[in-house]
């Protein structure tokens, strides 16, 4: 038998998803710290019903489930879900939403390998379409919110909508920036109004910078490891950037800075953790590039103009739908092979 | 790989060398087997050397059994352009000739020539040439006797990487950068012989007329970079010191290197003016030349899992086992052997096997050294493949093309500029075969091919076959009538000369036409007017070729030996099919569990192993048939057929006018 090479030196694929999943860990702390531990709840919801509906889905369709389960794939689709989504939405709707991404975007498409789209993403844009109101009630950070709630009861809201008895919901949750600032130039506000809104920080949303910084460590600890190249995150967060400083030099009064929409919603977490799942990504070098920077292009056109606050989600999905195409054409020069 | 590397590697880029995309750095594991020197082994009790040793045609051979031979001794003659000579490693007696087991993965053995030493090692009256001054015509035809090949391990016969043809060469590169791991080979000899490699090169030199000369080494064998660099220091030959990156040692990557210059992937480098040799090729030239000494031994490495790695200078033909054992032995844990690196090197099929002109490095392999590969994943798309790929490759789309039966997708993305380094799968997380998938499908296209062009063949004969029938039919007819108009004047004169005439020119015709049918299919004969010592060998070899089954064969039996090709061709370009859809199936499986792929993976090794075996077998019966009757060959079948369709329509042409004349 002839099986060359006779050594390899590659990382296995579980040891490359798990370093991803401990490239979110910083995030999470951060975040679990500033909101408090309703999203440990839900990391551990979707986990949970990843796992259970990967399961399923194998068995269902008579593949092996153990090695399948231990890639830790299903595990990163989870957390990226659960992350992207409000920590305190009802329990269901994180269940429902890794569900379908599990079955639907995943499995139905064959599994590991097979996915056309991000999978957390399809899960995150059906939840969006469907319950748009659950969807954008985000809870302030804890420093900002009138009212506290301790973590069991965020256990408890997350898991019966209900509230200690002194405390109503709007009093919990807050617009995000994102949001709020469309809304309010929607009403002719003036930029430094609206920026001096407690819900702003230093360059994003008070408290979420301090996540998407943590994120950012992530990332560059993906970067290290070699899990992850530079193409991605700098072509998106370079075109993040690039638009909206062009938008901001010609009219800073109506747009926000670049630093604002770099750390603000999920540009961070896009740019490393969402963007960067290889499976439904391109993979030429040159389609990279494409890929992240229309993907960042469009993240801004939905923010300033589309109907949602954020908008990695779409532009990762539409991306996704690309991806052929950007490869067939990005493809290198061949080797001794001249134009 | 990652593209991190590729960014510090730009960066470190220096003056003058080019660095090509992609490559791996595996650890190196050389230090073992360079502690001592080029060790020397005691004469084997007994040679065995296979004919197939080089890339080409078997050579011919010169010897019989019970032969005594000396050192030296012309044993198998090169037989055409592309193949290479052999000889006898020591004196001794021909023991055996027949079939043994031979270091080639498939495990099939192949004809061999057993010496059996007699222990003197007395040499054969050798010819040294003045290389410097002869003229180099001349030196290049003695060559066909050297039977030096490149040692690198591609095999291929010197002589004619000397002819360039038409193009000149102007720069000579020399490859010295012995990219693989574990292989010392190389390096020992630059160490060991740096002046004689010199004066190899200048044998190279002056017989392409190349006017630079650059040798490329890996900066990880500073030892061999000192002798040499000492070695060149009154020459015009160039030293390049290359970074250690696998696969440096490719010959249009080493030329890139060194000349930043990319050979067309449709071209060979001499079309460019540039020739590629390895250190231990020039240093063979050199011996013949200087020494008289034909291709008779090499240096191998004898590494891993044996007691004392070293490399040995070991005659060709010497069991592997005698290796073994020069080395100290094989550890308790050795599983098998490696012939080659551990990047592109294949199992050995046997211990037993002999060291051939290809065997630069044998590695003793253990469950340890070499962890067998988990299971296969799917392909996550992570592009480390492509990140890694020398010839910037996309290895995961041709891994997809190649699984999906998706030839010609495989084929457009450039399957065939693929040199099977194993980088890819070097780096692959999910542990896919990237490499057994290409050459899966490189034999599959290659089969298809060939189909094709039978079936077309076949096709095109076929139609010949109607239009002669067709035209039988009319020269019928027109005899009809010739004879019913014959009868006619039969009836109104009584002497018809002229009818009788006609009759008897067209029996003429036929018998001719018949006669010259019955030439074309007899086979040239050279066995006229023979000396009686030729007559005396070609009865012994008739007699040993009955003793071996191989009984002369009538044209009527070649016919019938070439229908059973056909037949044959057919039915393993059927079982290729089959073979596809079994793998088709399995990849529509293979997700379902990874056993799938180990399954898979087994039938991919075994239909590449059929393929070679076929291709074995194919070669053998070429074999064989030049040494019983040439059986023209399809393509030579269809033109004769084609030329006698001619002349047949030509006749019947040449009837009817003749027919029409006297009417008139
Ligand atoms: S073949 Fe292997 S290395 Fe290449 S993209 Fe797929 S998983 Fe990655
Ligand atoms: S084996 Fe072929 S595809 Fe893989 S890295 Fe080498 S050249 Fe590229």
């Amino acid at each position: 038998m002839n099986r060359s090479p006779h050594i390899t030196n590659a990382p296995t694929v579980s040891s490359i998803m798990s370093k991803v999943l401990i490239g979110l860990l910083p995030g999470i702390i951060v975040y679990a710290w500033l909101f408090g531990g309703g999203i440990i709840i839900t990391l551990t919801l979707a986990t949970a019903t990843a796992l259970v509906t990967e399961a399923l889905m194998l068995k269902l369709r008579k593949r092996s489930i153990q090695p399948f389960l231990s890639d830790y794939s299903a595990i990163i689709t989870a957390w990226l879900l659960a992350l992207a989504i409000p920590p305190l939405a009802p329990w269901w709707l994180i269940v429902v939403g890794t569900a379908f991404a599990i079955i639907v975007a995943k499995q139905l498409y064959g599994g590991l390998g097979y996915n056309p789209f991000n999978p957390a993403m399809v899960g995150y844009a059906v939840l969006l379409i469907s319950f748009p109101v659950i969807m954008t009630k985000w809870p302030a950070a804890l420093s900002l919110a009138q009212t506290k709630l301790s973590f069991m009861d965020q256990f408890h809201y997350i898991f019966s909508a209900t509230l200690p008895s002194n405390v109503n919901i709007d009093a919990v949750t807050s617009a995000t920036p994102l949001d709020y600032l469309k809304t309010q130039l929607k009403l002719n506000q003036s930029m430094t109004v609206i920026q001096s809104a407690p819900i702003f920080g230093i360059v994003g949303s008070k408290g979420v910078e301090m996540i998407v910084l943590a994120y950012l460590a992530g990332g560059l600890f993906l970067l290290q490891q070699r899990i992850i190249t530079w193409h991605l995150p700098i072509a998106f967060l370079g075109a993040i950037a690039a638009i909206a400083g062009l938008f901001w030099i010609i009219d800073s009064t109506q747009f926000a800075s670049p630093m604002f929409h770099l750390f603000s919603g999920a540009s961070m977490l896009g740019a490393f953790f969402i963007l960067t799942d290889p499976i439904s990504g391109p993979t030429t070098q040159k389609g990279k590039l494409y890929f992240a920077a229309g993907a960042g292009i469009i993240t801004y056109l939905v923010r300033v103009y589309g109907g949602y606050p954020d908008g990695v989600a779409f532009a990762v999905i539409f991306m996704n739908i690309c991806v052929p195409l950007i490869d067939m054409y990005t493809q290198p020069r061949v080797f001794g092979h001249r134009e | 790989m990652n593209a991190p590397i590729n960014i510090a590697s730009l960066l470190k880029k220096t003056k003058d060398v080019f660095r090509f995309h992609g490559g791996v750095h595996p650890p190196e594991n050389k230090t073992q087997s360079t502690q001592l020197p080029i060790g020397r082994l005691p004469m084997p009790k007994q040679l065995v050397l296979p004919l197939r040793q080089h890339v080409g045609n078997i050579p011919k051979t010169k010897v019989a059994i019970g032969d005594k031979v000396l050192k030296g001794q012309l044993i198998a003659e090169a037989e055409g352009a592309v193949s290479a000579a052999i000889h006898a490693p020591t004196s001794g007696i021909v023991s055996a000739i027949g079939e043994a087991v031979i270091p080639h993965p498939s495990g099939l053995p192949d004809h061999c020539i057993t010496i059996t030493p007699d222990g003197e090692d007395s040499w054969i009256e050798r010819h040294p040439q003045d290389w410097r001054t002869t003229d180099v015509d001349t030196l290049i035809n003695s060559l066909h006797l050297s039977g030096i090949v490149g040692l690198g391990g591609a095999t291929f016969p010197t002589q004619i990487k000397l002819r360039s043809g038409k193009t000149t060469i102007h720069t000579l590169v020399i490859n010295a950068a012995e990219c693989e791991p574990y292989i010392t080979c190389d390096d020992m000899l630059m160490r060991e012989y740096h002046e004689q490699i010199v004066n190899g090169i200048a044998v190279a030199k002056r017989l392409l007329g190349a006017t630079n000369v650059v040798i490329g080494i890996e900066d990880n064998k500073t030892e061999a970079i000192k002798a040499m660099r000492a070695a060149i220091a009154n020459t015009d030959i160039q030293l390049k010191i290359v970074p250690t990156i696998y696969p440096s040692g490719d010959a249009r990557r080493l030329v890139y290197l060194l000349l930043g210059q990319e050979v067309p992937h449709n071209k060979r480098s001499t079309e460019v003016g540039i020739q590629v040799f390895n250190v231990a090729t020039v240093l063979a030239l050199y011996r013949y030349f200087e020494f008289g000494e034909p291709a008779l031994s090499r240096v191998v490495s004898m590494t891993g899992n044996v007691e004392q790695p070293q490399n040995f200078e070991v005659l060709f033909g010497t069991p592997l086992l005698d290796l073994v054992k020069a080395a100290g032995g094989s550890k308790a844990d050795t599983s098998h052997y490696i012939m080659g690196g551990p990047m592109m090197g294949f199992n050995l099929p046997s211990e037993n096997v002999p060291i051939t002109k290809a065997a630069n490095c044998i590695i003793a392999a253990s469950p340890t050294l070499f962890e067998p590969t988990p299971p296969a994943m799917p392909c996550i798309r992570c592009s480390r493949c492509a990140d890694a790929c020398p010839v910037n490759l996309q290895p995961q789309e041709l891994y997809w093309f190649a699984k999906s039966d998706n030839f010609e997708k495989a084929h457009d993305y450039n399957l065939f500029d693929c040199i099977e380094c194993g980088a890819c799968s070097y780096v692959c997380p999910s542990n896919i075969p990237l490499v057994q998938y290409y050459r899966y499908a490189k034999s599959e296209i290659i089969a298809l091919d060939k189909a094709k062009e039978a079936a077309n063949i076949a096709r095109e004969r076929n139609e010949f076959r109607l239009a002669r029938i067709e035209r039988e039919k009319q020269e019928r007819a027109g005899k009809h009538a010739a004879r019913a108009q014959g009868a006619k004047a039969a009836e109104t004169s009584h002497d018809a000369p002229t009818a009788n005439d006609k009759q008897a020119a067209i029996a003429a015709a036929i018998a001719r036409a018949k006669a010259q049918k019955n030439a074309d299919n007899i086979q040239p004969q050279n066995t006229t007017n023979l000396s009686a010592s030729t007559q005396a060998e070609i009865d012994e070899i008739n007699a040993r070729r009955v003793a071996a089954g191989l009984t002369k064969q009538s044209p009527i039996e070649v016919n019938a030996d070439k229908q059973a090709k056909i037949a044959a061709a057919v039915a393993r370009a059927k079982s290729q099919k089959a073979e596809v859809d079994t793998l088709r199936q399995n990849a529509d499986n293979q997700t379902k569990q990874p056993v799938a792929d180990i399954e898979k993976q087994a039938k991919i090794n075994a239909a590449i192993e059929r393929a070679k075996t076929l291709k074995a077998a194919a070669a053998k019966e070429t074999v064989n048939d030049v040494n019983t009757q040439p059986v023209i060959d399809l393509d030579k079948q269809a033109k004769i057929d084609a030329a006698i369709a001619r002349a047949k329509a030509q006749k019947a042409a040449a009837l009817k006018a003749k027919e029409n004349q006297p009417k008139e």
